[in-house]
């Protein structure tokens, strides 16, 4: 499960963000802020190699101490991250590969609407669905 | 006048009381007649109502302008909450409730529930008109022709058209409360209805439903704003949208919805059923408005197209976006009629106020069936979804997506069914077609593998002539192959694939002459077995790939001896003899083969059996030569060149020919004088295989005698047919030391072969370098020649 989910543009702004809010949500966002970096690292050591030829699934960009950030990437380079308790047991990869599925899905459906314009946040409430089934359930 | 300052509910509560009072639309003016049959509404005594105008100013002025309509409503507020009517306090009482107004004749709905919810002291005037529900809820579908604000030509901000815009976010707390409070099933308080009422449309308003005590005291005014009924019947399912153009359309809606009054009333009490079902008028009108966008029913509106229309109803854009992943079920970025009409009911009913549900209503969902559906369609529909069509998969999945939290690994597990299902629906269609007809016919054979099912002309025939063989006795494989002559050799071999993995090999070897049945893949044995079982007919699809061609088979070492499989095949082929198939593929005993080797060797004479011999059972060939070999020798004893005729292939043979000549040299003389007791020696050596080399060619130095006189072949052949038969269990050895020898020779051949080799390889290389010193030495002579040319 989930602790935070962050959708962010091209340009490096946040579509969306969520995470769970028992904790500071600043915390997580300074994360993702941070993942990014990795996330850039990793698409561009492809080089030569052709977007298609890269892997969509970045897998985990680094762990800390209390979680794990793991990220994906789409064509259009609008970038996944997920950040996982550690504590959690841990997640398969698989696991995490059909969350990133699931979002990627959702996210198409949401580019899918007219009325969505993109780079707008992402204000559906399906999607936001979604993601709330994927975060941890707030006890 | 003294200002007055008016709260915002009460200001707007106001400017509706004053445009509906408004008749003569100055807007300025109210007329005279209209507000004191409204301040005679509101209950109150007539000359409370003289006080009042005359304290607004009035009477001075004569007429009602908006301040002093605005004042007597407060005075009126003031009196019916039972405080002095006092000017001065009109603006220091601040709590002061509305004014409420009994509706007389009029069907003039309050309609701003949503603003006395507002209003924090909502409790006051909300006493339940319990019956109201059905007034309203008729008045509702006639007062309510939403039309798109964009057509309304009422720009007056103070309108009560304003209130669309402003409602829709109060909306939600009125109806949840009415919802709360609707326990019983009647909303007692209809939510406001946020669209745009007409006032002309007040007067046109056809009487039936008209209040009949259903208008409890606590009336709102009676402005032309309708309340729009919440209750079993929707309004929305009344509500025809009319963008920009339609007036007459509603008329006719209005008049087609007074006949829907009575039906809405005896469904009141129904709770909510389908509060969003669409009406055939309003389907009538989506499917229209669908047209002008797309005059194709059955095709698509694009994303962009939809989104222009559904902005000119002015919703907010994120309402719309919601409305939109509502309603575009298959997520493709298009609408598809159903999907059109879906959303266009959601928008009406936004626009009337209805919170958008989170999941899309079931009578909103497209339609996979039929149109007209009932209510109970969608849930077969939504079922058929999930089986039918990947497309539709997707859409339970959105719907029913907020109620899958917990199971988060079933979510998983599920999405990707639906995924990968919506995936593999294309490619579901290219699996190879497998014959899922599998067992066989034959429990022995047990041989079980999807067979891949092919089709040529061929095998059509094979099929037909299947077909005819499944008709058949099973038993008698030889009649049909007796019917169909043209396709012996087929049908032969279909005999002999099927019989020989079974128990009667011999049938196969009897069937075999003519063909190498044998060779025929084991599945394809199958496929007959299949056949021959009186499996569908559909179920001999191909099979088999064409049988190899004959090739010499040396390893079967129980093949029939040459001579039986000759004597058979002398025997006409299409006769199969009962008696053939008992014979086990014994080889003669050597002896015997020498025996009968003459009348073969005889033939072989001629010419004419044993190149078809040759040809037909290969697996005979190495024996046969042999003791076509023998034979010759024993015929003619020196007669060489014609063992070579009959063995091109085996000079392994040959190198025997000289031994075995060799020997029967030596020994003829020896056995001159034990011709006489060849018959009996005969007989003797058929059970003794083993026969010591001067027997066999005593033998056949006998038979040397025999083969003379050619009309004792025959007979003998028949004999020979008998030891045959009698020393069958002992025929193996000798037939294995026949293959011993065979073998022995073929390695010597090969080691002949490999030496050959070398020395060729040696040879060869002494010539390159024989070759090359020669080219040196060309080479000297030529630089040596010019001198000498000088």
């Amino acid at each position: 499960m989930a602790v935070c989910i962050a959708v962010i543009a091209k340009e490096n702004y946040p579509l969306y963000i969520r995470s769970v809010p028992t904790q500071g949500e600043l915390k997580f966002h300074y994360t993702v802020h941070t993942s990014l970096d990795v996330v850039e690292e990793k698409i561009s050591g492809v080089g030569k190699a052709l977007a298609d030829q890269r892997e969509l699934y970045l897998g985990l960009l680094y762990p800390t101490e209390d979680y794990k950030v793991y990220g994906y990437v789409t064509n259009s380079k609008v970038k996944f991250v997920i950040v996982v308790d550690s504590s959690n047991a841990s997640l398969r990869d698989n696991e995490i590969r059909s969350m990133f599925r699931k979002l990627h899905n959702s996210f198409t459906d949401v580019m899918c609407n007219p009325f969505y314009n993109p780079g707008d946040p992402i204000q559906s409430k399906a999607f936001d669905s979604i993601v709330s089934a994927m975060m941890v359930q707030a006890c | 006048m003294e200002s007055l300052t008016l709260s915002d509910v009460e200001q707007k509560y106001y400017s509706e009381l004053f445009l509906s009072c408004d008749v003569d639309n100055t807007k300025k003016v109210a007329s005279n007649g209209k507000v004191l049959d409204l301040f005679r509404a509101a209950q109150l005594s007539n000359e409370v109502v003289l006080q009042i105008t005359e304290l607004c100013g009035a009477t001075r002025l004569g007429h009602f302008g908006r301040s002093q309509f605005y004042i007597a409503l407060k005075l009126i507020a003031l009196a019916q909450s039972g405080m002095p009517l006092r000017v001065e306090t009109l603006n220091s009482v601040r709590d002061l409730p509305l004014p409420r107004f009994v509706m007389g004749k009029n069907e003039q709905e309050p309609r701003h529930a949503v603003m006395f919810a507002d209003a924090e002291n909502q409790g006051h005037y909300f006493p339940r008109p319990p019956l109201r529900v059905q007034a309203k809820k008729v008045s509702a579908h006639e007062m309510i022709q939403p039309c798109v604000p964009t057509a309304d030509p009422q720009p007056d901000t103070t309108s009560p058209v304003v209130s669309p815009h402003q409602s829709p976010p109060t909306s939600p707390h009125a109806w949840r409360k009415h919802k709360r409070q609707a326990s019983g099933g009647n909303v007692d308080r209809q939510p406001s209805v946020p669209g745009v009422v007409w006032p002309s449309f007040r007067e046109a308003q056809p009487g039936p439903v008209t209040g009949d005590g259903m208008w409890s005291a606590h009336s709102p005014p009676p402005v032309q704003e309708t309340w729009v009924s919440f209750t079993d019947t929707p309004p929305s399912s009344t509500l025809p949208m009319h963008p920009p153009s339609a007036q007459p359309e509603s008329t006719t809606v209005r008049t087609g919805m007074s006949a829907m009054i009575t039906n809405e009333i005896q469904r009141q009490t129904s709770g909510y059923d389908d509060p969003w079902k669409i009406t055939d008028e309003q389907r009538q009108y989506y499917i229209n408005q669908f047209k002008t966008i797309q005059p194709d029913l059955t095709g698509l509106i694009p994303g962009s197209a939809a989104k222009e229309f559904f902005t000119k109803s002015k919703l907010p854009i994120l309402e719309l976006s919601h409305i939109w992943e509502l309603s575009d079920f298959d997520k493709d970025g298009a609408l598809t009629l159903d999907e059109f009409c879906a959303a266009f009911h959601l928008v009406v009913a936004r626009k009337n106020g209805y919170d958008l549900p989170e999941k899309l209503p079931e009578s909103l969902m497209p339609k996979l069936i039929d149109l007209d559906d009932s209510a109970g369609v969608p849930e077969p529909a939504t079922e058929v979804s999930f089986s039918a069509s990947p497309v539709e998969v997707t859409p339970n999945k959105s719907p029913s997506m907020p109620s899958l939290n917990q199971n988060w690994p079933e979510l998983n597990q599920n999405n990707e069914q639906w995924e990968t299902f919506s995936e593999r629906s294309s490619s579901s269609q290219t699996l190879t077609q497998f014959d899922s007809n599998i067992a066989p016919a034959d429990p022995d054979t047990a041989i079980v593998h999807p067979v891949p099912i092919r089709m040529t002309p061929s095998k059509i025939h094979m099929q037909e002539m299947e077909l005819k063989r499944t008709g058949s006795d099973h038993t008698h494989p030889t009649s049909p192959l007796m019917a169909n002559p043209p396709e012996l050799s087929d049908e032969t071999k279909l005999a002999a694939s099927i019989k020989f993995p079974g128990t009667s090999v011999g049938d196969g070897y009897s069937s075999s002459d003519s063909f190498t049945s044998d060779q025929e893949p084991i599945s394809s044995a199958v496929n007959r077995q299949r056949s021959h079982s009186g499996t569908s007919p559909e179920g001999l699809k191909v099979v088999a790939p064409p049988p190899p061609p004959p090739r010499p088979h040396a390893s079967h070492s129980r093949s029939s001896s040459l001579d039986m499989n000759r004597n058979f095949a002398a025997v006409p082929a299409g006769s199969q003899q009962p008696g053939v198939v008992a014979f086990p593929p014994a080889v003669p005993p050597r002896p015997l083969p020498t025996q009968t080797s003459v009348p073969h060797g005889h033939r072989s004479v001629e010419g004419d059996g044993l190149p078809a011999h040759t040809s037909t059972s290969p697996h005979q060939m190495p024996e046969q030569p042999n003791f076509a070999d023998f034979s010759q020798f024993q015929a003619f004893a020196v007669d060489q060149p014609e063992d070579d005729e009959e063995n091109p292939s085996d000079s392994g043979q040959a190198e025997r020919c000289p031994e075995a000549a060799g020997t029967m040299r030596t020994t003829k003389n020896d056995v001159q004088a034990e011709e006489r007791n060849a018959t009996t020696v005969n007989s003797a050596k058929v059970s003794t295989p083993l026969a010591p080399p001067p027997k066999p060619v005593r033998r056949r130095l006998k038979s040397e005698d025999e083969l003379r006189p050619d009309v004792e072949d025959l007979p003998q052949k028949s004999n020979v047919i008998a030891t045959v038969l009698a020393t069958q269990p002992s025929i193996p050895r000798s037939i294995g030391k026949d293959k011993k020898a065979i073998q022995a020779s073929i390695r010597r051949n090969k080691e002949t072969n490999t030496v050959l080799a070398r020395l060729n390889s040696e040879l060869q290389q002494q010539l390159k370098d024989l070759l090359e010193e020669r080219i040196s030495l060309e080479v000297q002579l030529e630089q040596l020649r010019p001198f000498s040319h000088l």
